[in-house]
């Protein structure tokens, strides 16, 4: 009988399945290669936040999250276009990366793949501001460079069957 | 060469741009891009005209790729025109339940311009 995805935890909880799917989705739909470096604190400039919300067998969101700057250098990447500020096509990129983020990780343990919807991506832009989950089952959070770009990629699970 | 006219549905407006970059770069050329938003706007889009090949992804606000699927085929508002999803959605059942919706093909995000060739090809030469 298949194991219950909370009797499976430490494979839905492997750090290195978030990072393969961060690496596989920068190099694939950006062609960057992005290292991943230890995360600093929280940043007070503005930022760009898409979170993608995962229902089912596994309850949470997949939050990805940047300065303007980066976002910027994500977009013209992403669409061939240069952007000077953070306009909706530029969070359309943000969140679509989420999204590609969210069902890359999910991809990689096969009983979450099937059992674990995604929602459509939300975006929110502002400064000082942190998103808090009340007691999440895990939570993984991984900082990533590329050209001089910094962003932060954090999965959060609240919820387990 | 006579144009070679394409439906791409997908909520994100830099996906639909990024798919047509990837016919484009596949050889798809002359091509005329129709973009819809969702399943309700694709189906808008082929009642105004026909296509010869349509991309979509599968989550989208007011009407999902499946039930647009679902949808055009009841409808048969594009008898015999393939199909390809386009989607973060990569489990064997969201690729049965789209084969069995009527889809010809199934193309996993993030993706290359290689595999959109690769996947979209075949479909236009059959």
């Amino acid at each position: 009988m298949a194991q219950s995805l909370r009797e499976n935890l430490q494979t839905v909880a492997d750090p290195m399945h978030l990072q393969s799917s961060v690496e596989e989705v920068f190099e694939t739909m950006l062609g960057v290669r992005c290292e991943m470096v230890p995360c600093s604190g929280g940043a007070s400039a503005e930022t760009i936040t898409s979170v993608v919300g995962f229902g089912g067998m596994l309850t949470g969101a997949c939050v990805f999250r940047s300065d303007g700057g980066t976002a910027l250098a994500i977009a013209e990447r992403l669409t061939g276009m240069g952007f000077s500020e953070l306009d909706d096509t530029v969070k359309d990129a943000i969140g679509e990366i989420c999204n590609m983020l969210a069902g890359a990780w999910k991809g990689k343990v096969p009983d979450l793949s099937a059992n674990c919807g995604l929602s459509i991506p939300a975006v929110i832009t502002g400064r000082d501001y942190n998103i808090h989950v009340q007691a999440p089952e895990f939570r993984l959070h991984q900082c990533y460079r590329f050209d001089g770009s910094g962003f932060e990629v954090t999965i959060i699970c609240d919820g387990l069957q | 060469m006579s144009e070679i006219r394409v439906l791409i549905v997908d909520d994100s407006s830099v996906m639909r741009k990024i798919v047509e970059r990837a016919l484009r770069q596949a050889g798809l050329e002359p091509l005329v891009v129709l973009e819809a938003g969702s399943g309700v706007e694709g189906l808008d889009a082929l009642r105004a005209g026909s296509v010869q090949l349509i991309l979509s992804d599968i989550n989208m606000p007011s009407m999902d790729g499946l039930e647009f699927l679902r949808q055009l085929r009841a409808q048969n508002l594009a008898d015999g025109v393939p199909v390809v999803m386009i989607t973060t959605e990569s489990s064997e059942e969201h690729v049965r339940q789209a084969i069995q919706a009527g889809a010809q093909g199934y193309i996993r995000k993030p993706f290359t311009a290689e595999q959109v060739k690769e996947r979209v090809l075949p479909l236009l030469a059959a």
